[in-house]
């Protein structure tokens, strides 16, 4: 299924009313060569709430982020249960080597989680799953890995995928895979890719488009 | 010259983290490190390291900046003298000290050194995966100031690109065993930014004029850091 990247205002900094609040700042790194990232949401909650867990399936909400870079479900989902949530940090695209980040009050929330959709994948994303957010201060460093949503064929052709006009795709392409062979959240396996632009397997170019996990890295400061 | 400068940086790093002004500086406190790298890799031979002690005011890299030219040289091809020297270039550099050799896959490479802690509070460690246009695995600002005697610091090392040169694989470019092609080169023709590494892709895997084969292909980690106070 394809699905047009949605565009989202930046709607600020929601926080709970909670007298133990604690300040957060959520700097987020794309690390990749050349994978981008669609707007982040990035949310504070309480160790009952989890967005997306590997090993199991995702959400229709997560499906709309992984597939199509919308979070707006996502967004609603994560404050229906009580999440203090930050959208679209970066105010659109998190290009390859640019930061954004989200400043949060967390109210009394001591989980974090972060995703966002990978370009130019079919159902990859960004992910962090209910990071334990530590209560003293100071500033820590984490890795995030690419996520694939196991919602969708990893088939790499243009018709499949969001085509932003920063994603150059080649056509032709039989199809890498036709069927998902995991159907729960799962590390990505990467990128294919080929190096025909007019056919081959894959749609994306192999020198291009690959990566390898991790793909961010964030760093958590603690005031 | 180089000692008067890390007065100077010791002097403003206290002044920073203190109100009350106070222009004594630190007095030295020896300190032992050992520092090993065992390679991950199926077939990544890992250039002599390059591992350099400094204050808080020194990164070797920053991801999605430009990669410096001692970088550089370092990454295209194996060359560690410069990011060593800059223990004389860099007045927040107080020590640089070189690996014994390369480090085979497979293989590890231990270098122990003392320094003084009150110049020194960090670490940056890097080597070339040899069989590539310009990886390297490398860490940087490794805060080994905090470890007490006795305590060791492990983590993995992802391998990085440094962006100046075009992931081409070709022959002619990369210096390892498997081209024996040009090291370093001045010119950067690549994106000019630190980031992951995507990987090479090789020859069995499609890439026409790949030098490298399966085996060179490489996940994260690629190599494993320990950093042991000693003393």
């Amino acid at each position: 299924m394809k699905m047009t990247l949605a565009s989202l205002a930046v709607v600020g900094i929601f926080s709970s009313a909670n007298t133990l609040a604690a300040d957060i700042d959520v700097t987020i790194t794309n690390a990749t060569k050349n994978i981008y990232f669609t707007p982040l949401l990035v949310a504070a909650h309480n160790e009952s709430v989890s967005l997306f867990q590997a090993g199991e399936a995702a959400s229709p909400e997560i499906e709309a982020m992984a597939e199509g870079g919308n979070i707006s479900g996502l967004s609603s989902l994560a404050t229906n249960a009580g999440a203090v949530v930050a959208e679209d940090p970066a105010g659109g695209i998190l290009d390859p080597g640019q930061q954004a980040t989200a400043s949060l009050n967390t109210g009394n929330a001591d989980r974090l989680t972060i995703t966002a959709m990978l370009l130019p994948t079919n159902d990859g994303f960004v992910g962090l799953d209910s990071w334990a957010i530590p209560s003293a201060p100071g500033t820590y460093t984490i890795s995030l890995n690419g996520y694939d949503a196991g919602t969708e064929a990893n088939d790499e052709l243009a018709t499949s995928m969001p085509n932003p006009p920063f994603i150059s795709f080649g056509s032709g392409g039989s199809g890498v895979e036709t069927t998902v062979t995991n159907s729960k959240v799962h590390i990505h396996p990467g990128n294919l890719g080929d190096s025909d632009p007019s056919g081959g397997l894959s749609d994306i170019n192999s020198a291009t488009y690959r990566w390898l996990n991790p793909v961010a890295i964030v760093t958590v400061t603690v005031k | 010259m180089k000692y008067r400068l890390l007065v100077i940086a010791a002097s403003a790093g206290l002044l920073a983290g203190c109100p009350i002004e106070d222009d004594e500086v630190q007095e030295p406190v020896t300190a032992g490190y050992t520092v090993s790298v065992n390679n991950l890799t199926p077939n990544q031979p890992l250039s002599p390291l390059a591992i350099l002690a400094h204050n808080d005011q020194y990164s070797m890299f920053q991801i999605g900046q430009s990669a410096s030219n001692s970088l550089e040289v370092m990454a295209e091809g194996g060359d560690n003298s410069n990011l060593l020297a800059e223990s004389t270039n860099d007045g927040n550099v107080g020590y640089s000290f070189s690996g014994t050799g390369v480090i085979l896959p497979g293989t590890s490479d231990s270098v122990s050194f003392t320094i003084d802690s009150s110049v020194a509070q960090q670490l940056s460690v890097a080597s070339m995966l040899v069989n590539t246009n310009d990886g390297f695995v490398g860490e940087t600002q490794l805060d080994i100031g905090s470890l007490a005697v006795g305590e060791s610091l492990t983590m993995n090392m992802a391998v990085w690109d440094a962006g100046t040169e075009a992931n081409d694989e070709s022959a002619v470019s990369i210096p390892g065993p498997a081209a024996g092609g040009e090291g370093y080169n001045s010119i950067r023709d690549d994106n000019d930014r630190v980031s992951f590494h995507a990987g090479v892709i090789s020859q069995d895997d499609g890439l026409a004029g790949s030098a490298l084969d399966a085996t060179h292909r490489f996940l994260n980690p690629g190599a494993r850091l320990t950093i042991t106070r000693t003393e």
